[in-house]
């Protein structure tokens, strides 16, 4: 599939869905209201760990806050497109509706992880962001090229690895058809991100390290952000979301060649 | 000559399925243990089908039309046999196939639910290559013909079961596919619906001479669009050929109503040497093969008196009723 084509294609989808979603205003609204309600309740559960210690595995509140910032630009990705369109994998797997998806002469997988959009998850990204940047300046952080490069990469990879854990659970759905607890187990682990790496046991950090790579989504683009990071971890997350991304694509293909189609 | 646009040879499909006995203890079971066993679905069949044929797969529920039809547009990878559907592999789905053919099912939707039908239109020309000129184009033919201009704009959960389906056809038929697979189309469809869906397929096939492969347990969509039907029995064909000719096997006989001026010729009549079904007073019925009915006719009208008379032709439901329990039809 040609690169103008898809735009065109993506152009419709954010058309349709925009459309679809502005037909419930009330819906949107609440939406709205619940990204700040849970930002709000984020920064404040935070800041009661850091009531009575300076310090939270090695970090200190105002460092915590920019792994909150990530969490909330990641969780405002996964509101606005993972969530409506990879969950309804599983929903076109049970009821066959992948059926049509399959006979259009466009990537499959293009098509269902991009189709729809929920506006209201903007509001989390851009707030996200604002987090971000008053975290720069109470961290007196300085800009620069490389900076805002190397951040850019590891929040990118980050989104890769989210996708493809997510992607790659709904696509077992061909074979187990109801996969949801998985996505919801895996949404849990996200949760865990908003807190650093090191303060969680040795044992934890491994799990989240290498099965579950939570360490990768939240922790390292962090540390960039506070200069902390050695670049063999960023050259590892990028690494570890090339590996994800291309599994997770092969997976797919794999996948499709089990799949039955839901009777008639 | 018209070419063969659909090749199946020697097609099989086998799934896995798994079972479980009733009761808590099965249920306990299935969850630790799923004891599964492949179950041939499609055994070993070949047919063609010519560009331009209207050909309709009759067969009880489960007899394994819809997977065929799932094979014939790629859905489902065939376990043995090749199938060739306008010189391709269907399983591969390359773009040039998926451009050439559709899949309408009556109980599944594509349209996108909260919007007007005309946005899943263009969503879909941009999903075929076409451009904004060339679909309104496409999408002012196909409304005109399946008459549903007026609804274009309202959205889909507002339309009617009708008028939606006549959209999911518009949004299926926008790229104008020259093979269609229809899967019980008019499933759910008032009378008048189901007849005006006929239509367009009839109008659709005659102006495209598009290919058309249709599922249906309204017999009146099979025997108002198909010539040629092909008969699914467990997974294999036991039918392949007209429609006529299997109506002729399956009811050789008409039934003949005659009402004679008197009951004096009634008798007469009843110890002519037809086959008598009943007699009532001055009303006989006989049974008559379909090869006699011209010359029987003649000699009744010759030489009895004859006051009226009505031939029935036994309901066509209940003539290909049978087909759907029978395995073998030997025309």
């Amino acid at each position: 599939m040609n690169l103008r084509k898809s735009l065109k294609v993506y152009k419709k989808f954010l058309h349709t869905s925009l459309a679809s979603e502005l037909e419930y205003k009330t819906n949107i609204l609440v939406d709205l209201i619940t990204a700040i309600l849970s930002l709000i309740g984020s920064i404040f559960l935070l800041s009661i760990f850091f009531q009575n210690n300076d310090y939270i595995g090695g970090w200190e509140f105002e460092q915590a806050l920019i792994i909150q910032g990530i969490y909330t630009i990641l969780n405002g990705i996964t509101n606005t497109w993972f969530n409506p369109n990879l969950t309804e994998i599983v929903k076109h797997i049970r009821e066959g509706t992948l059926d049509f998806v399959l006979l259009k002469p466009i990537d499959s997988q293009f098509f269902i992880s991009l189709k729809k959009i929920n506006p209201s998850g903007f509001l989390e990204i851009m707030l996200g962001f604002f987090l971000l940047f008053f975290c720069i300046r109470i961290n007196q952080i300085n800009i620069s090229l490389s900076f805002l490069t190397l951040s850019l990469i590891t929040i990118i990879c980050s989104i890769g690895i989210l996708y493809s854990l997510w992607f790659f659970i709904s696509t077992t759905t061909i074979w187990f058809v109801k996969t949801w607890n998985a996505i919801e187990v895996l949404r849990s682990f996200l949760y865990i991100g908003r807190f650093p790496l090191n303060s969680f046991s040795f044992s934890l950090r491994i799990f989240f390290s290498v099965f579950i790579p939570i360490a990768f989504i939240t922790t390292i683009p962090s540390e960039v952000f506070l200069g902390l990071s050695q670049s063999w971890k960023i050259l590892l997350e990028v690494i570890v979301t090339t590996v994800f991304l291309v599994t997770s694509r092969k997976f797919w293909l794999f996948a499709l060649k089990f799949y039955s189609s839901a009777s008639s | 000559m018209v070419q063969n646009i659909i090749d199946v040879r020697n097609l099989s499909k086998s799934f896995d399925i798994s079972s479980k006995e009733p009761g808590l203890k099965g249920t306990i079971k299935h969850f630790f243990i799923r004891q599964t066993k492949s179950l041939k679905v499609i055994k070993n069949i070949s047919f063609e089908i010519k560009e331009g044929e209207i050909v309709g797969f009759l067969g009880a529920n489960g007899a394994g039309k819809t997977t065929i039809l799932k094979m014939l547009c790629g859905l489902i990878y065939p376990s043995e046999g090749s199938i060739l559907v306008s010189g391709h592999l269907p399983f591969r789905r390359k773009e040039n196939f998926l451009k050439n053919i559709t899949l309408i099912m009556g109980q599944k939707q594509q349209l996108i639910w909260d919007l007007p039908p005309i946005e899943s239109f263009y969503l879909n020309a941009s999903i075929y290559d076409l451009d904004k000129f060339e679909a309104k184009k496409r999408i002012k033919r196909l409304s005109e013909m399946l008459e549903i201009d007026q609804e274009l704009f309202i959205p889909v959960r507002k339309l009617s079961l009708g008028q939606r389906m006549k959209s999911e056809l518009l949004a299926a038929l926008i790229h104008e596919p020259n093979v269609l697979f229809l899967d019980e189309p008019t499933l759910g469809l008032d009378i008048n619906a189901q007849r005006n869906l006929r239509k367009f397929l009839q109008k659709y096939n005659k102006e495209t001479n598009a290919t058309i492969c249709l599922t249906s347990h309204y017999m009146k969509d099979i025997t108002s669009l198909c010539k040629r039907v092909i008969c699914v029995h467990e997974g294999a064909i036991s039918y392949d050929g007209k429609l006529d000719l299997l109506l002729k096997k399956l009811s050789p006989v008409k039934e003949i109503l005659i009402v004679c001026r008197s009951e004096e010729d009634a008798i007469k009549l009843e110890n002519s040497g037809f086959t008598v079904k009943n007699k009532i007073k001055n009303e006989i019925t006989i049974k008559i093969e379909n090869r006699f009915i011209t010359s029987s006719l003649k000699t009744i009208l010759n030489n009895f008196e004859i006051e009226d008379l009505f031939i029935n032709e036994p309901p066509i439901d209940e003539i290909i009723g049978k087909v759907l329990i029978k395995k073998d039809y030997d025309i």
